[in-house]
């Protein structure tokens, strides 16, 4: 079978064309070096169209008293203080910018009523902060750059895959690829390289992400020798479909919950006034009444308790359903036809604000949301862990490689806000692009090792040679099933030792997987080379996870349900030994700048 | 659970013929779900494309029953499953693997059109002010997801093979989209009538029907700029200017 390679040099390399990576790819053409950018799918199909609730940024339009200050604080106490604290900072300082940025290039926010860019509540944002298009802002988004991006001379490579990545003398080299139409390998040689490629979620069963989220960069990363961090951290967002079966895990977004949508268990109490943490209760609601004048924008009302942060109304949902209190589905109820109690034209309104969620519940569930409470239960969501980078530069810790969005740790720390993933990559994206060409610019060329490429796009087209071999799909759903059942949202040592064992029984499947049909678009060829990426990412979640004996945002140790101090001032780290072997540490946090602490100690 | 059969195309660079599956069928499936079970159980290689599997990123197109709808959002209830079920890839572009085609054709022609250009900001900060009434009606055209399906049905791109002179209903949204964008400094109609073809439209609304997301594309977005276009084409005034300069339009 033919090994024949298609080369193609850029200064930059972008790895992911959803925000992240157009955001990336931009500013590195700006800056004037050639560019190219692969996308596992056709451009504009990324799962940033799926972001629905909005791009968090302290514009202050709605609330004047919200300042980058305040965001900076709501993003460090929505991830329990393990957060990056320097891109929390830049994040904050600099969403705004990026946020009017997108409109100088054709989104279309909706308004406030003199004319600026509308803001919406959000869990974990202290002031009305996320600007957005009814529901469907991640497609406005990763539009609105698509269609900036276009004319800015990148060169783009749709239905690309990316399958390893290679150094030469301690820096990045190149990227070895397939495209997926014909088949055929291509070697990126390129000075610096950015890895925008998203999520793990395909790495669970019940899950918001698409195929494409099998954790491909965090995996070639940490292949290369990049260090991974944070990666016990995956976020389980509190409300997805549970029915029917087929779409269980399609997202609801948190704005049913922002436009004033409440959380009932099967009595029809409001559970989440039941279990308020500490750290939220000065700003959160202790009763109906003032949560619902919340959302009608009264200022002294503090905001109700659906809007409490991802991880913990996940936990409540989660506990509901264990108590015998759920939905017939095994789910709760999120419910925002209640709203015509206190408005006129409630229908209208939900419909205007969340067009996308009444289409989608219309359409697949025969649900209509204006006048029917929605099943709702924890699905699989975000990776807060990813490439261990450089706060200002998203340099990793291999020379040359930058990774930004999802692909990336440290603005999220434990927990993330719904919102601060759409500023996350807008502003960490064009970072990446800005650092990354300069990057370029100081480096020469470099081409990796002939012998180290044959035998990666050897190791592409082994599947081939054992056509009787293993159904890849087969090991792929036996994978899902183990990570959802032993590592989900409630963990326990003795399930996750379990789950090493058999991840280790999983990579000896894997190893054995055929694959029938030629090269040409065939997506069991596609699902057996995966499968090293699952693995590799699953295991670096069970190996934090085991060492993480607390329970912190998104990780829930069901035998150390308490948050402990001892755990407060490192992230995990993982990275690859001498022998291929993963490789467990602790990387502390850096003490705080002063100005910084003291506005952190500010805002308590 | 009870089966349905499909008979699913199968075949490369035009070449095939529909082949029959039978998978079991449960509540709330949709067709992209049975060509998942397929595909995992009985067929790996089967290519398709999909991604959000939630109506919102447009790339599971695909004929059912000989109609362009979004696999992921054709529920199996709303067929009739006593009957094989057709899935075939949409017919106006090359035929690539079984359900997958080469779209690539869209991309190249929006890349045509000249990109958004705003006027100077209004307000001393850098940013505009933009009544909600005035971006409502480019919102609903922002809309879009570029599934492509108004480009598969449309006849002068389906029948006529018009592709070099027509952009289709998908980039006159864009188009529209862009006219009408309360910021938008340029002007498109010349290029519209010219080289994008906007006068091969004759309203059939085909490509109304098809559209997923609703957007009325005949009504709103492309009868509004056939009109504009005509108006500035055959405006007295703009052919006294042109004929001067030596620029007019012609009919």
């Amino acid at each position: 079978m033919t090994t024949e390679l298609e080369t193609r040099d850029h200064d930059v390399l972008v790895i992911g064309a959803g925000g992240a990576g157009l955001r990336a790819a931009i500013e590195a053409a700006a800056a004037g070096v050639s560019v190219g950018l692969v996308c596992k799918s056709l451009l504009g199909k990324a799962h940033t169209v799926m972001a629905e609730g909005g791009v968090a940024a302290a514009l202050a339009n709605v609330d004047d008293r919200d300042s980058w200050k305040v965001h900076f604080t709501d993003t460090l106490r929505g991830g329990q203080y393990l957060n990056n604290w320097r891109m929390a900072e830049l994040h904050a300082k600099e969403a705004p910018d990026r946020v009017r940025e997108l409109e100088a290039w054709g989104a279309l926010f909706d308004r406030t009523p003199d004319g600026r860019i509308l803001q919406r509540n959000f869990g974990g944002h202290r002031y009305p902060r996320l600007a957005h298009v009814g529901d469907r802002t991640g497609l406005e988004m990763i539009r609105t750059l698509q269609d900036h991006g276009i004319h800015q001379g990148i060169d783009v490579h749709m239905e690309v895959t990316v399958v390893s990545l290679f150094t030469r003398e301690g820096r990045i080299a190149g990227a070895l690829a397939y495209d997926r139409e014909r088949g055929r390998f291509r070697l990126f040689r390129a000075k610096a390289i950015v890895i925008a490629t998203g999520g793990v979620g395909r790495a669970f069963k019940i899950t918001s992400n698409s195929w494409e989220y099998s954790g491909d960069g965090q995996s070639v990363a940490f292949h290369a020798g990049a260090v991974l961090q944070d990666m016990e951290f995956v976020q389980f967002h509190p409300t997805g479909m549970v029915w029917p079966p087929s779409v269980r895990g399609i997202l609801v977004t948190e704005g049913v919950r922002g436009e004033g949508g409440v959380l009932k268990n099967s009595e029809g109490r409001r559970f989440m006034f039941d279990d308020i943490p500490d750290n939220y209760k000065a700003q959160t609601a202790d009763n109906p009444e003032e949560g619902w004048r919340y959302v009608l924008g009264d200022k002294n009302a503090r905001r109700p308790p659906e809007l409490l942060t991802r991880d913990h109304v996940a936990r409540c949902i989660m506990r509901e359903v264990r108590d015998g209190r759920g939905s017939p589905h095994g789910g709760v109820y999120l419910d925002i036809a209640w709203i015509k109690e206190k408005m006129p034209k409630a229908a209208e309104h939900i419909r205007k604000k969340l067009p996308s969620m009444y289409h989608q519940f219309k359409q697949l569930a025969d649900i209509d949301i204006t006048t029917t409470p929605m099943e709702v239960g924890p699905t699989t969501h975000y990776m807060m862990g990813g490439i261990r980078v450089d706060g200002d530069t998203q340099m990793s810790s291999l020379p040359g490689l930058f990774a930004a969005g999802e692909a990336a740790a440290g603005l999220h720390g434990a927990n993330r806000l719904g919102g601060n993933s759409l500023s996350d990559l807008l502003v960490f994206g064009r970072r990446a692009g800005e650092f990354a060409a300069q990057f370029a610019r100081a480096h020469s060329a470099s081409t990796p090792d002939a012998g180290e490429v044959k035998e990666a796009t050897q190791e592409a087209l082994a599947p081939f040679a054992r056509p009787t071999g293993e159904n890849p799909y087969a090991v792929q759903h036996d994978l899902q099933s183990l990570m959802q059942d032993l590592v989900g949202i409630v963990r326990r040592q003795e399930e996750m030792v379990r789950a090493v064992e058999g991840l280790q029984k999983l990579k000896a499947r894997a190893a054995n997987v055929g694959v029938t049909g030629n090269r040409e678009y065939n997506p069991g060829w596609h699902t057996a080379l995966d499968l090293k990426h699952l693995l590799t990412v699953s295991e670096a979640i069970v190996a934090s996870a085991l060492a993480r004996r607390e329970s912190r945002g998104g990780h829930f140790r069901d035998d150390f349900p308490d948050k402990s101090a001892a755990f407060s001032s490192f992230n995990f780290v993982v990275k690859r030994a001498p022998d291929g072997a993963m490789e467990l540490g602790k990387e502390p946090i850096p003490p705080m700048r002063d100005e910084l602490a003291k506005i952190v100690e500010e805002m308590k | 659970m009870a089966n349905a059969t499909f008979q699913i195309w199968r075949g490369e660079q035009g070449t095939g013929s529909f082949i029959e599956y039978a998978t079991p069928v449960s509540e709330g499936m949709v067709v992209l779900d049975a060509i998942h079970d397929i595909q995992a159980a009985q067929a790996n290689d089967l290519a398709v494309r999909w991604n959000c599997k939630a109506g919102k990123c447009g790339s599971c197109s695909a004929e059912i029953n000989g109609q362009p709808r979004l696999m992921c959002m054709t529920r199996l209830n709303e067929l009739d499953l006593a009957k094989p079920v057709t899935v075939e890839p949409m017919r106006s572009f090359p035929h690539h693997r079984d359900l997958v085609t080469d779209v690539s054709w869209n991309f190249r022609v929006k890349k045509k059109i000249r990109k958004f250009t705003p006027r100077r900001p209004d307000a001393p900060d850098g940013t505009w002010r933009m009544q909600q009434e005035d971006v409502d009606r480019v919102q609903e055209f922002r809309k879009c997801i570029e599934c492509f399906l108004c480009q598969d049905v449309c006849h002068v791109l389906r029948d006529h093979h018009l592709h070099e002179e027509f952009i289709g209903p998908r980039y006159l949204v864009h188009a529209a989209a862009l006219e009408m964008h309360p910021l938008d400094t340029l002007d498109r109609r010349e290029e519209l009538r010219k080289a994008h073809g906007i006068g091969y439209c004759n309203i059939t609304k085909c490509c109304t029907m098809v559209c997923p997301e609703h957007i009325t594309i005949t009504d709103n977005a492309i009868i509004p700029l056939k009109e504009r276009v005509m108006d500035h084409a055959f405006d007295p005034i703009v052919k006294l200017v042109g004929l001067i300069k030596g620029t007019t339009p012609g009919p």
